[in-house]
C-alpha cells in the first residue's frame, strides 16, 4: 500500500463529461448494436435443396443405370450369369415382393442390425466414458480398441460360430465385436476434442466430478460421440452381413446376407445384384434416416454447419 | 486502529475482504528448471471494491486470477476468499449446446437454486445485462458483445462475492468495448459485486477501477498502485482517465524497458 498515489478530487470532476449521460441511451446504443450484428439465419427453401442436394445423387445413380444397360445393350458383357440386366433384377424385386417375402428378408437383417447395434450403444458408451475419464484404463485399453476398429469383424466369424454356435446370439456377437470399439473410440475422441475452455468455466460454476461429466463433458462430446455412432452403425451392419453370408442355417431365417448366399448357390446371378442392392439401400436409409439427421442436428444446434 | 487490533487478536474480526492474497509466489516446472511466475504478491480486494490487475505479458496476471479462483494452487502464500469467485473469461466460454438462457440456469443449478426458480432467475439477470428477449437464443446467434454479456449474467447468476475478470472485453471492437465498460459500471454499482479485472489496456484499468494494481513482469510483483478518484460513470476518453493513464502508461513502460536492458 504503500506506493498508492491519490489523486486531488476537485481538479478531476470538472472534466467528466460523461456523468450526465442516462441510462436509456446506453440501453438504445446498446440495442442498436445488438441488432447491427446478429445474424439472421433462416430454413432454405425446399426447391433450393431438391436442386443442390437431392437431384445430384438422383443423376448419379441415373448415370450408373444408363451406363450398367449400355454394357448389356452392346454386348460388352453378354453373358447374364456374370452380368443380369437392370430389368433381371427389377424382375427379381417385383418377384420376391408379390411373393411377399421381399420384406421378410430385410426385417431379419434390419431387425438383428438395430437390436444388435442397441446392445453395442448400451456397451460401447460406458466403456467409451470410462476410457476417456480414467487414466490407468486409457493406457491398458484405448490401443486394444483402436485396434480393434482396423480389424475387419468378419474375422470375428469362425470363433463365434465355434463359441456359440448357428444362433442369433453368435450374429449379435460379430456385431458387437464390430461396433463396440467404434462408438467407444467416437466417445474417447470426442471427450479429448473437449475445449479444456468449458472444463475450466465448468469447474468455476461448480460442476466438478459427475456433475461434471455430466454436465459438461457428455454434452461437450456429442459431436464426436454422433460422429461414433454413425461409424458404429455402419460397422454393424457390415459385420451382420458377413455373418449372415458366412454362417447359414435353416433355423436362423433368410435375411440380406443369406439371399446374397441363396443367390449364389442356385447361380442366380440376378438375386446376388439384388441382395447387393438392397444391403446397399439398407445402409444407406438408415444413415440417411437416423443418423445424419442426428448429426446435422447437433452441429446446427451448435453453430457448427456452415451453410454456403 | 487499536480497536482493530484487539477485534482481529479476539478472532472476531468480521471478514473484510472479498479476496486476501497474502505473500503468494507461484513457480512452473519450465525447460530452464523452476520458472518463478509470481513473487510475493500481496493484496486485498475490499467488499465492493473494484480493482484491475495491470501488466504487460509474462506478468502472470492471468496467473494470479486462476489461484484466486481456484483452479490453480499457489507454491508459496495463501489465498482467502469469501466464498468461490465467480471467473469470466476472454473467450465467452458459454456453452453451444445450450441457449443463453440454459447458460444461465445450468449456473443457477450447480449452485442449487430450486427447478421452479430457475427459469425466472435467469430472465431477471437477461434483463439486468439488457438482454431481455434473448433467452431462446442459441450462443451462435449471438453478437461477440452480446456473449459476453450473457457470459457477464452466467457468472453474476453465481452471486459470488467476487467477480474475477480476465480480459473479458479485450476481443471486442472498440464500440462495443466502451458500451461494456458502460455496463459493466452500471451492474458493479447496482450489486454489492467486489472485482477484480485483469487487462494490458492502461486505459480500460483507469476507465473501470477504484484501484489500479501494476505488476511488474517476470517474475510478477506489485509494483505500483494508484486509487481512481475520478468518479463514475467515466468515459476512457475523458481528460482525467487519459492523465491518469499516461501516468501509469510511463509507469508500465519502464518497468518493460528493464527487461531489455540484459
Amino acid at each position: 500500500m504503500a506506493s498508492t498515489e491519490t489523486k486531488a478530487d476537485g481538479a478531476v470532476k470538472d472534466d467528466v463529461k460523461g456523468a450526465v449521460k442516462g441510462g436509456n441511451d446506453l440501453a438504445g446504443l446498446e440495442a442498436g448494436l445488438d441488432a447491427l450484428e446478429t445474424v439472421q439465419s433462416g430454413r432454405t427453401p425446399f426447391r433450393q435443396t431438391f436442386v443442390q442436394k437431392i437431384l445430384p445423387p438422383l443423376i448419379a445413380i441415373a448415370l450408373v443405370l444408363v451406363l450398367w444397360q449400355a454394357l448389356i445393350s452392346f454386348n460388352v458383357v453378354d453373358d447374364p450369369t456374370k452380368l443380369p440386366s437392370p430389368g433381371d433384377v427389377w424382375g427379381e424385386i417385383e418377384d420376391a415382393w408379390l411373393q411377399g417375402t421381399l420384406l421378410g428378408y430385410i426385417w431379419t437383417s434390419v431387425s438383428r442390425g438395430l437390436l444388435g447395434f442397441l446392445l453395442a450403444l448400451a456397451i460401447g458408451t460406458p466403456l467409451g466414458l470410462l476410457v476417456a475419464r480414467m487414466k490407468f484404463l486409457r493406457a491398458a485399453i484405448h490401443p486394444i480398441l483402436s485396434g480393434l476398429q482396423s480389424l475387419p469383424s468378419v474375422a470375428w466369424v469362425p470363433p463365434a460360430v465355434i463359441w456359440l454356435g448357428l444362433n442369433d446370439q453368435m450374429m449379435y456377437a460379430v456385431i458387437l465385436l464390430g461396433a463396440v470399439p467404434s462408438i467407444a473410440n467416437g466417445l474417447v475422441s470426442g471427450v479429448d476434442q473437449v475445449p479444456p475452455l468449458f472444463l475450466r468455466a465448468g469447474r468455476t460454476l461448480g460442476a466438478t466430478g459427475l456433475k461434471g461429466t455430466w454436465h459438461i463433458v457428455m454434452p461437450a462430446a456429442l459431436p464426436g460421440y454422433v460422429a461414433g455412432l454413425k461409424q458404429g452403425w455402419a460397422f454393424s451392419w457390415r459385420s451382420l452381413m458377413a455373418a449372415e453370408i458366412i454362417a447359414s442355417s435353416p433355423d436362423l431365417g433368410v435375411g440380406l446376407g443369406q439371399l446374397l448366399e441363396n443367390g449364389r448357390n442356385t447361380s442366380s446371378m440376378s438375386m446376388v445384384f439384388l441382395a447387393i442392392l438392397l444391403i446397399l439401400i439398407v445402409g444407406i436409409a438408415i444413415d440417411l434416416l437416423i443418423f445424419s439427421p442426428l448429426e446435422r442436428w447437433v452441429l446446427r444446434s451448435r453453430g457448427l454447419l456452415v451453410r454456403n | 486502529m487499536a480497536t482493530a487490533l484487539a477485534k482481529a487478536a479476539d478472532g472476531v474480526q468480521a471478514v473484510e475482504h472479498a479476496a486476501r492474497i497474502e505473500h503468494v509466489s507461484k513457480s512452473f516446472a519450465g525447460p530452464a528448471g523452476q520458472q518463478l511466475v509470481l513473487d510475493d504478491i500481496t493484496l486485498d480486494v475490499a467488499p465492493g471494491e473494484f480493482v484491475t490487475l495491470l501488466g504487460a505479458s509474462g506478468c502472470g496476471k492471468s496467473t494470479l486470477l486462476n489461484l484466486v479462483a481456484g483452479l490453480d494452487k499457489p507454491t508459496a502464500g495463501s489465498i482467502t476468499t469469501d466464498g468461490r469467485p465467480a471467473l469470466m473469461f476472454q473467450e465467452h466460454a458459454l456453452f453451444p449446446w445450450l441457449t443463453a438462457g440454459k447458460n444461465i440456469e445450468l449456473a443457477l443449478k450447480l449452485r442449487g437454486v430450486p427447478k421452479n426458480e430457475r427459469r425466472g432467475r435467469a430472465e431477471e439477470l437477461l434483463e439486468l445485462v439488457r438482454l431481455k428477449g434473448s433467452y431462446g437464443k442459441r450462443v451462435h446467434e449471438l453478437s461477440g458483445g452480446m456473449r459476453q454479456r450473457v457470459a457477464l449474467a452466467r457468472a453474476l447468476a453465481q452471486e459470488s462475492k467476487l467477480l474475477l475478470m480476465d480480459e473479458p472485453f479485450a476481443a471486442l471492437d472498440a464500440i462495443t468495448r466502451d458500451v461494456l465498460h458502460d455496463e459493466l459500471t452500471r451492474i458493479w454499482s447496482e450489486t454489492e459485486v467486489s472485482v477484480l479485472f485483469v487487462t494490458h489496456n492502461v486505459r480500460e484499468a483507469v476507465r473501470l477501477a477504484e484501484r489500479v494494481v501494476l505488476l511488474s513482469s517476470r517474475p510478477g510483483r506489485v509494483a505500483r498502485e494508484w486509487t481512481v478518484d475520478i468518479p463514475q460513470p467515466r468515459r476512457i476518453e475523458d481528460a482525467a482517465v487519459a492523465e491518469l493513464s499516461v501516468e501509469i502508461t510511463e509507469e508500465l513502460r519502464g518497468e518493460i524497458r528493464r527487461h531489455g536492458q540484459h
